[in-house]
């Protein structure tokens, strides 16, 4: 077990160290910050004072080197545009998506169970079909759109929902409506494929044949196995709720951390994007990590 | 392509006939939704490769007299039955215009993406050597982050266009092929017919182009199918965002993306395009589906057996 953590956070640092170099290069390739935060009219003097500030006038492998320095000490450099440490910006919008993100998961993974094996007991049924059209119907609709619609009919036209920001409960469910959907479907397949394998294996016809009511059959006997392969999914979901959260974040005027990074590469806060890049990454690389766990409890076969 | 003849159909089943190609057809024709889809697809093709040679004039010129004109009218011509836009510019055109860019986006990241990713697939999976384990290393380390903010980085540093879109998504979307190419190959290797062309003398690059290939392409055409709709939504999103194609160039996204600020009077300047990306994904979802079950050996005979049965 042990062996096994270790092994899978040396490989998920390795990750983490390419995704660093990788986006520290890049970022900088973008352009010098200097004329987009002085002002056109700066004199040369002034503009040389702020690179010296934030010390871009080395040549880009000592500013490397001087970053993992200060890295290695938890130190994540300073925002340029908040002028407070990149760090507490980007944790504070991290919470907010974190929020974000395990409610619509929460709620998701209860929907999809439910829903897939109320459709997988009764394949080809009515509730079933209505189901697959509703998930086909999730992985296709763009989620941007999908906001802006729901911002027309539910906040401008009959204004029962805030069109956006935070606050209030009602300024949380237009956001956690629309990162739904494609996610619920995705699973939702996922649990009737596999309710409908375990639904056919021996061990279920017994239980049948005991007479066993039908709901312990679905939510006891056959669910626990099934939920094994669904597991994989919803972390490869939550990870890719990410990208989600960034479009619905910007929409929706919600502070956290995919607007963050929208915002910070469009004005080269590059303390504040390689932050948030860590923190991110850091989280699916537990998540993911939790998840192999999550196995083991869940499959008494699985041993690391 | 389709590896017909590897399956061999006994002589008890009533043998189809015709080519592969129509046979192949009259299972699309059985199923009406993959057909619904297919034509449909068809049409978004020949839109995107026509016209903007026939409608770019109409698609750009602005006509202040129509300026946001409601849909469902033919009052300023039947381009415009969908309405137009803030300049007046009839919005079936444009969405007739725009999709080239669209798909040729698409296009463009798919196949780069599937070639590159099948090719590394092929080499990781068939040699078992370190550059093989350096090649997943990096999938993984792609893999690992959400394509989006990548995609967003990336295209922010390099100016935003047509090839720089399709380089920075098909970077995105290559562990996927990778991936399953390898896991095909990992096991497709360990055939009987593998071994029997190694002892014939084979050479490895024989035994990989001409044995393992045909067996990976109908799954990685399948993946691709499903994949151009992910490609799709994700072009549309940075466009959405700012980041992708920048006008006057138009996508669905962009269209979209600037119809939003008229959402409170105008709804129909966002909604068509976004309903022409729904009606295309979806059509791509659907016909995966269907392919999935007919480029499949296996399966793809009993579609044949109920067809000869029906």
């Amino acid at each position: 077990m042990l062996r096994f953590v270790r092994q899978r956070v040396t490989a998920s640092l390795i990750s983490l160290v390419g995704l660093i170099v990788l986006v520290f290069f890049l970022s900088r390739l973008t352009g010098d910050p200097t004329n987009l935060f002085l002002p056109i009219d700066a004199s040369d003097q002034m503009r040389e004072q702020f690179r010296q500030l934030h010390g871009l006038n080395d040549p880009l492998i000592v500013q490397f080197g001087r970053y993992v320095w200060d890295l290695l000490h938890l130190d994540f450099g300073e925002s340029i545009r908040q002028a407070r440490p990149a760090i507490n910006v980007v944790l504070q919008a991290f919470v907010w998506t974190f929020q974000l993100a395990v409610i619509t998961m929460v709620l998701v993974t209860l929907a999809a169970v439910v829903c897939g094996s109320l459709a997988a007991f009764n394949a080809g049924g009515l509730f079933d079909r209505f189901v697959s059209l509703l998930s086909l119907i999730g992985a296709a609709a763009p989620d941007f759109w999908v906001a802006i619609v729901a911002i027309t009919l539910l906040a401008v036209k009959l204004s029962w929902l805030p069109t956006s920001g935070t606050g209030t409960l009602w300024h949380w469910i237009m956001p956690i409506g629309v990162l739904f959907i494609r996610p619920f479907g995705l699973i939702l397949q996922v649990v009737r494929g596999s309710m409908l394998s375990t639904l056919g294996s021996a061990y279920v016809k017994t239980a049948r044949a005991k007479g066993v009511r039908t709901k312990s059959i679905i939510f006891v006997h056959t669910l626990r196995n099934a939920l094994l392969p669904v597991i994989t999914v919803i972390g490869d979901q939550a990870a890719s709720l990410l990208n989600g959260a960034v479009v619905v974040e910007t929409i929706f005027g919600f502070p956290g951390v995919g607007k963050l990074m929208i915002d910070s590469i469009l004005q080269r806060d590059f303390n504040v994007i390689l932050a948030a890049i860590m923190v991110t990454a850091l989280a699916i690389f537990v998540m993911n990590i939790l998840i192999d766990l999550g196995y083991a409890l869940l499959d008494p076969r699985i041993r690391y | 392509m389709l590896s017909t003849e590897i399956v061999g159909t006994p002589e008890a089943i009533a043998v189809p006939r015709g080519t592969a190609a129509t046979r192949v057809l009259r299972m699309l024709y059985r199923d009406k939704l993959a057909l619904c889809a297919g034509i449909f697809l068809l049409i978004v093709i020949t839109c995107a490769l026509f016209g903007p040679y026939l409608l770019n004039d109409i698609a750009t010129r602005p006509n202040l007299r129509a300026r946001n004109a409601p849909p469902f009218s033919l009052a300023h011509g039947w381009l415009a039955v969908l309405g137009a836009d803030a300049l007046g510019r009839p919005l079936l055109a444009r969405i007739i215009v725009a999709s080239q860019n669209t798909m040729a986006v698409a296009c463009g990241a798919v196949a780069c993406s599937a070639l590159v990713g099948a090719v590394l697939g092929l080499v990781a999976g068939y040699s078992r050597g370190r550059g093989g384990q350096i090649i997943m290393r990096l999938a993984d380390i792609i893999m690992s982050f959400p394509s989006l903010l990548l995609a967003v980085i990336v295209l922010y540093m390099l100016a935003p266009s047509v090839g720089n879109l399709i380089v920075v998504l098909a970077i995105t979307r290559i562990p996927v092929y990778l991936r399953t190419t390898r896991a095909e190959v990992l096991e497709i290797r360990e055939r009987m017919f593998v071994q029997a062309a190694t002892v014939m003398g084979a050479s490895r690059m024989r035994i990989v182009l001409r044995h393992i290939l045909p067996i990976v392409i109908p799954t990685i055409v399948t993946i691709a199918t499903l994949d151009f709709a992910f490609v799709m939504l994700a072009e549309s999103s940075l466009s959405f965002l700012g980041i992708g194609i920048q006008p006057p160039q138009i996508t669905w996204g962009l269209m979209v993306s600037q119809g939003r600020s008229y959402l409170a009077n105008a709804w129909w300047l966002a909604f068509w395009p976004g309903l022409a990306i729904i009606l295309t994904t979806l059509s791509l979802n659907l016909l995966s589906n269907w392919m999935r079950v007919v480029l499949d050996p296996v399966q793809r005979w009993r579609l044949e057996m109920r067809k000869t049965e029906a």
